[in-house]
């Protein structure tokens, strides 16, 4: 394992992930290992430890906790949730972690494509004539796109310079 | 009852067998959809990105069904959990509600969050029942063997789904399947995750998350796998080939959705199911019920 740099760490960091939405179980951790023995990703890829990526945040590896490829990696089981004794919340926990690493601009390209999408068409499929006349055929009801409203209630952009709370705007 | 149909972005587009087949067993039962044309996706691709932007998202669907004072019915586990979660915190958390109602008000619209969201089958376990249902069926699926898979946004997180099923020691969807005559299977990896959240980050990851399942199902003998959500049905289904190559084992575990099996016990035939959409054919579980 790589020597740890105290000077690189972000002491405000593991605050930071307890502010946001379903990061407050963070702290109460106390490295049972519960959540890494239940995960089903952590066999396949080692990489993706939940045990592992708490003691990182709660040290203040920012860097190494945001910039990183395996925290895309929990498939959202909540099995690490349903075995924590401290009510962790891990899943959740992930999940503010991800936000975090969004608002510093590390996304997979994917997930950014599927944004746009819903920007755009309010679905992650856009529904056109082939898809409708496809559901006619079988008695089903024409899908309607309502993208005007997911153009208003989603914000143009998802990196906020801002930490923290910074406000929505709405930019349509 | 009558309930609104949720669809998804998914189902509706990828999954006409699931929809075609959820509407006409609804009907056979006295259930009635009503669909609201207004409805967009739940939110939950939006969760890695900014919890607040899904929970806007999933309000706007939320609120549209609370206008109508109607409960939401939804056929993705996907789109019911995340439903059902901002549904539970917009109620509870006063705060993220006059957050949420901050955003929604643009579009006129209003969320309490007393909206009640249901998977198609926790609907049929609570309001038709497994007695209601073994009643009504015409035709029992006797000599065929199926082997369940709730997955995981079915039965979790527990705190959501409280009184219902549990998470370690599911039953509903074996009692669902019971009640149609067939036979259910019990097997080791019954509770693993299809893998489906991770196919657009690893494939590799999904695909050897989905490959221990297909294996045992398919040893086992079951005539098919039956599913509940299109998440799951795009790795058990959609990347089954793809997994058989890649390891080398002999896959052909045919993959089915709860409504066409329950279909096929009401009477309904496998052409009005949709069953032609299903991309590995349950031949033998079709030869078995239509000859």
């Amino acid at each position: 394992m790589p020597k740890i740099n105290l000077n690189e760490l972000d002491p405000e960091f593991k605050h930071r992930v307890a502010e946001q939405p379903g990061g407050e179980g963070l702290k109460a951790c106390f490295a049972c290992k519960a959540c890494t023995a239940a995960c089903p990703i952590q066999p396949i890829d080692k990489r993706y430890d939940p045990r592992k990526i708490i003691r990182m945040a709660l040290l203040g590896m920012k860097k190494q906790v945001l910039e990183s490829d395996f925290i895309w990696l929990c498939s959202s089981c909540y099995g690490c949730q349903e075995v924590c004794p401290q009510n962790v919340r891990f899943t959740e926990v992930m999940y503010a972690i991800k936000n975090l690493a969004a608002q510093e601009a590390c996304i997979p390209p994917g997930l950014t494509a599927q944004r746009s999408l819903l920007k755009k068409h309010g679905r992650l499929y856009e529904v056109g004539e082939f898809e409708n006349e496809k559901r006619l055929k079988m008695g089903l009801p024409p899908i309607i796109e309502h993208a005007e409203d997911f153009d208003v209630i989603l914000p143009d952009q998802t990196v906020e310079s801002d930490r923290g709370h910074s406000s929505t705007s709405h930019n349509s | 009852m009558e309930t609104l149909l949720y669809l998804g972005c998914t189902v509706p587009i990828r999954n006409l067998n699931y929809e075609v087949s959820a509407r006409l067993t609804a009907k056979a039962l006295g259930i009635t959809f009503r669909d609201i044309e207004e409805f967009g996706c739940c939110g939950f691709p939006l969760k890695s990105l900014n919890v607040e932007d899904m929970m806007v998202t999933a309000a706007r669907n939320l609120a549209l069904a609370e206008r109508e004072d109607l409960d939401i019915c939804a056929l993705c586990n996907a789109c019911a959990g995340t439903l059902n979660e901002v549904a539970h915190q917009v109620r509870t958390n006063p705060e993220i509600r006059e957050k949420i109602n901050r955003r929604l008000k643009p579009l006129g619209l209003r969320l309490d969050g007393n909206v009640k969201v249901r998977n198609y089958m926790r609907l049929l376990w609570e309001e038709i029942g497994i007695e209601g249902i073994a009643k009504a069926v015409t035709r029992p699926l006797n000599g065929v063997t199926l082997a369940p898979h709730y997955g995981c946004h079915y039965l979790k997180p527990s705190e959501l789904n409280v009184g219902f099923d549990s998470p370690e020691v599911p039953r509903t969807l074996s009692d669902l399947i019971t009640a149609t005559g067939a036979k259910v299977i019990n097997y080791p990896s019954l509770l693993d995750c299809c893998g489906g959240g991770l196919l657009g980050m690893s494939e590799e990851v999904a695909n050897a998350m989905a490959v221990r399942k297909l294996q045992e199902v398919s040893a086992s003998g079951a005539h098919a796998l039956v599913l509940v959500c299109p998440f799951c049905n795009v790795m058990y289904e959609g990347q089954q080939k793809k997994i058989a190559k890649s390891t080398g084992i002999d896959l052909k575990t045919p993959v089915v959705y709860y409504p066409q099996v329950l279909g096929l016990a009401l009477g309904m035939t496998s052409e009005q199911l949709g069953f032609k959409l299903n991309r590995i054919k349950p031949k033998e579980l079709l030869e078995i019920v239509e000859g």
